[in-house]
Order: C-alpha cells, then sequence, then structure tokens
C-alpha cells in the first residue's frame, strides 16, 4: 500500500511540466525540472493510479534538495510570530522565553524527525521571494503546505495583500500547495473580538482571491496562540493533510472505537505532541488538551523513573519469573467521573491515546487485543 | 480521642514583607491556584485565617498575616499575646528582591523575638522567596549569603531555610519538609510504608496528601536509592498537581477535587501506579518491570488501606464507588469484614489486572 502512493508524485510532476509549459516565462524552470524527473526516472515507478493524487506524499522521486522531506514554510510579515512557532512546536521552548527571541535574518531550516520527516523552513518577513533573482523553483518546488501567519492584534491589511499576491502567484506555477493561514495571537482578544477579526480576515482574503478570478481557493484559517494548544491543534491539521496514509489511519482507528466503545482516540507524534490521525467522530478542543497534557505527564514520570538501572537489578530476579511480555509502554488513568484516559506506545515514534466512557469497564484485555492487532496494522502502513 | 483531635491542630504563622508572596504561595499550594492565577491576588488585609484539614486529624491552622508595615506595628503591639502564643511554625517569607533588606531584618527580628517570649518551642522556616528572578548560576551564593544574615538575627531559633519560587518545584520541597516536622506519629507511618514495600518488593512508595500533592513520607528500596533524580518528589508533585488542573478543566469537576482515582504506567523499565489509598492520602508505588509484580504490589497496597485507615493520623478509609458525589455502595457490603471489605474494594476497581 505505502508502495503504490510513492509512485503518485511520479505522475503528478508529468501533469505539473505540462501545466507549467503553458504557463509562460517558466520555461526554464520547467525543462530543469523535467530533466531532473527525467535522470531519476530509473528510480521513480511507472504510475499505475490514473487518479489525480490528493495528497502530498513523503518522498518524491526527484527531490535531490529536500532529501525527499516535506517542506512547510512559515510565512507573514515581521514580528508576527513566525519564529516563535517554530520554536515552540518543534524546539519545545516555553512561550514566554519566545519574547526574546531575535528578528529572522535569514531562512532558517529545522527539520522535524518522526514517522515521516518533515523540514520547516522559517522566512524572514522582509524577504521579498518575488525578486526575480531568487530562486522561487527551489523554495516551492516541492513544497508540502505554506503557512502564512498574520498577526491578528495588529493592522492585517498589509499582511492580507501580500498573502494574496504570493496565492495568485502561486496559483499559476504550483496549483497544489495547501495555504494554510494562522490568524495568530488570539490569545491577547476577547472572545467576540476573536471571532469577528477571523471572520473578517476570511472574508477579506476570500473576495480578493475571488474578485482576481480564483474561486475555491485552497485555502483553510486556523486560530492560534502560542500560549495554548491552538498552535499545536493547527499544526497537526496541517501535517494530516500532507500524510498520504491519512484515510487508512482513520478508517483504523475508527474500526478500533468502534469495536471497544472508546470515545475518541488520537494517534499522537510524542515529541511534537501533534497528532497525525484521529477518529473521525467530531470532538472540541478539550479532548485534544487533555491527551496532549497525559503525554507530558508520562514523559516525565519516565523521566524520574526510566533510568538505567544496574544490571544488578536484574540478576535479583528469578530467572524467567518476569518474563517482560510487552516492551511498549502503556498507562490507564481512572476517572474520578467513571471515564478513562489509555495511553499505548505503538512505534518509536507514536502513541495511541484514547478516551472511554464507563461501559468500557473491565474490557481491558478487549482494548489490549484491539490495539495489538491495531499496531500490526499500522506497521505495515508505515514500514519504519 | 477528642483530647487527640485538639492536640493536633497546629498553629502556623506566614509572615513576611508585604508582596514578598505569602498569599500567593499559600493559594498554590493549598487552593489549587497555577503559579499564573496568583497574579490576580490582592494585597491581604490584617490576617487571613484558613483551616487546612491535612491528612485526617492534622488540622493546619494557617495564619496569613498581611505585611504591610501598619499590620505588623499592631502584630507586634497591641495583638502580640494574641498572635505570637501556641505557634507550631512560624514560616517567615523574603523577598529575594527586596531593596531594603536591613529594614527586612530588623522586623524580622521583632518578630522572633516576639515568638521567643510567646512560644519558644516553635519551629522557624525562612523562605527565601521568588528565586526565579535571580540568575541561575548566582542563586545558590546568594541564598547563602542571606541565608546566613538570616541566621545571625534568629535570637537562638535554630532556622531552616529554603529558596523557593512559585514557578517551579522548590515550592514544594520547602513545603513538604514544613509539613514532614508536623506530623505525628511519623514513625509508625513509616514503618507501616517499609512493610509494605517490603512485601511487594517495589523500589520507591511515596505517601502524598490528598489536595496538596505534597510528599507526607516515602521509603525507598536499595535500588531505588539509585535514582538519579534526586529532586523527584517535588517534580513529582508538581507534575501530578498540573496534570490534575488539566483533568478539571477536562472534566468540569471543581479543582479541589480529587480527579483521579488510579493512574498506572507500565514501561519496560519500570511499572509505576498512584492509587488513593485512605480519604487524605494517595500512594505511589513504583515496582520493577513485569505484570506479575506489579498486579501483586497493586492488591497489596489496595488490602492495606484498611490498616492505614486505621492508622489515627491518615484518617477513614477511601469510600468505595467513584463517582464524583461519592455514590456509597449498599451497606451489607460495608459489614463485611475488613480484608473482605479491601477484597470488594479490589473488584470494584477492577481494571487494570487481566483477568
Amino acid at each position: 500500500m505505502a508502495s503504490s502512493y510513492l509512485t503518485i508524485p511520479a505522475r503528478r510532476h508529468g501533469g505539473g511540466k505540462s501545466f507549467r509549459g503553458h504557463g509562460g516565462g517558466y520555461h526554464n524552470a520547467a525543462s530543469l525540472t523535467l530533466e531532473r524527473y527525467l535522470q531519476d526516472l530509473p528510480i521513480a515507478e511507472v504510475p499505475t493510479s490514473p487518479l489525480r493524487p490528493q495528497f502530498h506524499t513523503g518522498r518524491l522521486p526527484n527531490s535531490k534538495l529536500s532529501d525527499g522531506k516535506p517542506r512547510l514554510l512559515l510565512m507573514g510579515q515581521r514580528r508576527s510570530g513566525k519564529s516563535s512557532i517554530s520554536s515552540v512546536v518543534f524546539h519545545k521552548m516555553p512561550p514566554t522565553e519566545t519574547l526574546f527571541l531575535e528578528s529572522t535574518a535569514r531562512i532558517q531550516k529545522d527539520s522535524m524527525h518522526s514517522f515521516m520527516d518533515f523540514q520547516v523552513w522559517d522566512f524572514p518577513g522582509q524577504l521579498d521571494f518575488f525578486d526575480p533573482a531568487f530562486d522561487v523553483d527551489n523554495i516551492f518546488g516541492e513544497i508540502g503546505a505554506l503557512i502564512w501567519v498574520i498577526d491578528a492584534q495588529d493592522d492585517y491589511l498589509d499582511a492580507i495583500n501580500r498573502l494574496n499576491t504570493t496565492i495568485l502567484h502561486l496559483q499559476q506555477t504550483y496549483p497544489s500547495i495547501n495555504v494554510e493561514v494562522f490568524i495568530h495571537k488570539v490569545d491577547g482578544l476577547s472572545e467576540d473580538y476573536k471571532a469577528d477579526t477571523f471572520r473578517d480576515v476570511i472574508q477579506r482574503i476570500q473576495d480578493e482571491l475571488s474578485d482576481a478570478g480564483y474561486e475555491n481557493a485552497p485555502v483553510s484559517f486556523y486560530q492560534t496562540s502560542i500560549y495554548d494548544h491552538s498552535i499545536f491543534e493547527a499544526f497537526s491539521k496541517v501535517i494530516q493533510k500532507l500524510i498520504p496514509q491519512l484515510p487508512t489511519l482513520e478508517s483504523l482507528l475508527d474500526s478500533l472505537c468502534n469495536n471497544c466503545r472508546i470515545e475518541k482516540a488520537f494517534l499522537f507524534d510524542v515529541l511534537s505532541k501533534i497528532y497525525i490521525a484521529a477518529d473521525t467522530t467530531p470532538s472540541d478542543i478539550s479532548s485534544y488538551e487533555i491527551s496532549s497534557d497525559y503525554i507530558d505527564v508520562i514523559v516525565d514520570v519516565s523521566e524520574i523513573y526510566g533510568w538505567d538501572r544496574p544490571s544488578k537489578a536484574a540478576e535479583n530476579e528469578v530467572d524467567g519469573e518476569d518474563q517482560i511480555e510487552n516492551p511498549d509502554a502503556e498507562s490507564v488513568i481512572t476517572l474520578q467521573n467513571d471515564s478513562y484516559l489509555y495511553l499505548r506506545e505503538i512505534n518509536k515514534y507514536l502513541a495511541l491515546i484514547c478516551l472511554m466512557r464507563e461501559d468500557s469497564r473491565g474490557k481491558k484485555g478487549l482494548i489490549d487485543y484491539n490495539v495489538g492487532v491495531f499496531q500490526d496494522a499500522l506497521a505495515q502502513v508505515f514500514t519504519r | 480521642m477528642d483530647y487527640d483531635r485538639k492536640a493536633k491542630k497546629k498553629k502556623v504563622l506566614l509572615m513576611g514583607k508585604s508582596g514578598s508572596g505569602k498569599t500567593s504561595m499559600r493559594s498554590i499550594i493549598f487552593s489549587n491556584y497555577v503559579a499564573k492565577d496568583a497574579r490576580r491576588l490582592g494585597a491581604t488585609i490584617d490576617v487571613e485565617h484558613s483551616h487546612v484539614k491535612f491528612l485526617g486529624n492534622l488540622t493546619l491552622n494557617l495564619w496569613d498575616c498581611g505585611g504591610q508595615d501598619a499590620f505588623m506595628e499592631n502584630y507586634l503591639a497591641s495583638q502580640r499575646d494574641h498572635v505570637f502564643s501556641n505557634v507550631g511554625v512560624l514560616i517567615y517569607v523574603f523577598d529575594i528582591e527586596s531593596r531594603e533588606f536591613d529594614r527586612d531584618m530588623v522586623t524580622y527580628s521583632a518578630v522572633v523575638r516576639a515568638l521567643r517570649e510567646n512560644s519558644p518551642s516553635a519551629a522557624v522556616f525562612c523562605l527565601i522567596h521568588k528565586m526565579d528572578l535571580v540568575q541561575a548560576e548566582y542563586r545558590q551564593k546568594l541564598f547563602d549569603e542571606r541565608t546566613n544574615l538570616v541566621k545571625e538575627r534568629s535570637e537562638g531559633f535554630k532556622i531552616t531555610s529554603f529558596a523557593t519560587s512559585i514557578w517551579d518545584q522548590t515550592l514544594y520541597k520547602a513545603w513538604a519538609s514544613i509539613i514532614y516536622t508536623l506530623i505525628p506519629n511519623l514513625h509508625v507511618l513509616e514503618g507501616y510504608l517499609r512493610e509494605l514495600a517490603a512485601a511487594v518488593e517495589a523500589e520507591e512508595i511515596i505517601l502524598f496528601e490528598r489536595t496538596t500533592f505534597l510528599v507526607v513520607t516515602s521509603v525507598t528500596s536499595e535500588i531505588g536509592a539509585l535514582n538519579p533524580a534526586h529532586d523527584r518528589f517535588e517534580r513529582l508533585s508538581t507534575i501530578i498537581k498540573t496534570f490534575k488542573q488539566s483533568l478539571s478543566r477536562h472534566t468540569g469537576l471543581p479543582r479541589s477535587s480529587p480527579q483521579f482515582a488510579e493512574f498506572q504506567v507500565k514501561t519496560s523499565r519500570f511499572n509505576f501506579f498512584i492509587a488513593r489509598l485512605t480519604s487524605n492520602t494517595y500512594v505511589l508505588v513504583v515496582t520493577p518491570p513485569g505484570e506479575a509484580a506489579f498486579n501483586t504490589a497493586r492488591i497489596n497496597v489496595l488490602t492495606a488501606r484498611n490498616d492505614f485507615a486505621n492508622l489515627d493520623i491518615t484518617g477513614e478509609v477511601y469510600p468505595r464507588g467513584t463517582g464524583p458525589a461519592g455514590a456509597p455502595h449498599p451497606a451489607s457490603d460495608e459489614a463485611a469484614a475488613a480484608v473482605a471489605a479491601a477484597r470488594a474494594a479490589e473488584d470494584e476497581d477492577e481494571h487494570g489486572s487481566p483477568s
């Protein structure tokens, strides 16, 4: 299953090439891309699916520059909070310390090493990337998502104008880029004002885009703040769009939930606390928050008690008495209101978190078994 | 029995300059505030009394004394006997950022002198507070300096001092040590815990108070003592208390409610669970990895509940049924013999052990 997805980009680039041919002015870039494509052709498999690919995949056949990691670009006006976001999400910096971050002078490249490798490029706000001297194709060529950060506490008209110019510009060359707009720093706004601002920004962007003749642009909007979980939630949604296996994961989680009467299940990347999939039942942010805090506690406790015991400790055990059957960590919390939180380590990077109601009491054996099945299924989806 | 209860009421004076952080730390430790909520607190006017029921029949009678000069003069003059008599513990808070440290020392001397006259047997603790405002490399030096100055002015009291901050676990370390000195029957309690730890081969057993999650006492095995995380007790207090607050946001139950009944973690290196022991305590048990060891430990601890409940100090056995309102079970069950009841409790809570 994984291999069939890997073939898709080849096809997609074929399509991209012909598109560029009509676009004009990009012939050079187009032929360059084609050249690289042809060079790598033996590596890339012949496309098998006639469907237009919906998802950007983890490995591109002709990606020499980026080692095949999907790229997230963080862009926006100066001081809108781009570097703070990447520090908080990818470097675990406490939000209060981001006040001391210097302004970014050149493109900062970070990578997120997980079940799938991502790279995050943090752009200086003042950069004009449509300067002819700039290698546009290099930047946008293998992009996974463009994240545009707008400071909701500032005058955002300029930011919107620049975003629209960028979208319209990119739309001709790279029509399949996901544009994600983070309406950022909303923690400083009152509830009402927050909703108004959110609506206003969406309205303005969509109006201007449709005035320019670009209807139904693939742009999504999120309200974010680094002081709560919203930024992680937003990143989760952005990254989920880049995971080709998402529908498979979701249906696996759905069937797990149905069979074990789980209220909500999340598949988390433990390090970044981004969830890469959840079952498809609707949920509010509080389920995400509690799951994320749960991971924190488990990580903290493991830090305290997960130290290397001297080998003497092992010798003291009677031989074979304490066989450790399951090397993966697992945890259950029984809450005061008769619900349960359940965590199970799935592999090196991922953990499954389930929220359960009281009717799953006494079904621990069933849940353990089903989660084991889920784990096997997941191992087939992700080979690493 | 009545006599006993009275004897275990301890008067705790919380004093220090105005704005030094007395009410903030009290709210965080005893009222489930998070550190940033403390910003909302206003100045304390005169004395705020609060009774904190800590471990069954040990009641802390906490006097949070407003620190403005006018109040201080009042305590030292007209209310001298009233304030300083029968004091069990004086906790004096120094603000590390204070610009007039000499004047603080004058007030401190006066307070200690008044204490000497009225309750010479009181214990004195000095908290050098707001340490987070000092750069990390200077903290120890500055703390030692201040401690020595304070010791010189302590009128013969043997003081214990701590560097604290509401933003990290140092606050829990300080308060846990203060509380530790107040607990009666401690040796009996510790004896019980040691027996339990030996019976279940636990690496470590820690007893926490229920609402504050302060460490009451702990027992550590030879192997457990090798744990490199020396600050683990206060770290655990902070971790669990923070998590309880997120749980309360999630469940909508008030922050003061217990939030969780049991918390298990099994990994390839250690197993760990926290469970309610008595109505006022939680117990944390760390065992070597392995399903069998874990389940034995769990059953033993739950069986031991009754023995702990009978100890005067820890209070009644935790009522079964985990509903927010207590959801008591039929009385017929309760009538069963102690061991049987413990077994029944075990069945009720059946969730973790495989059938």
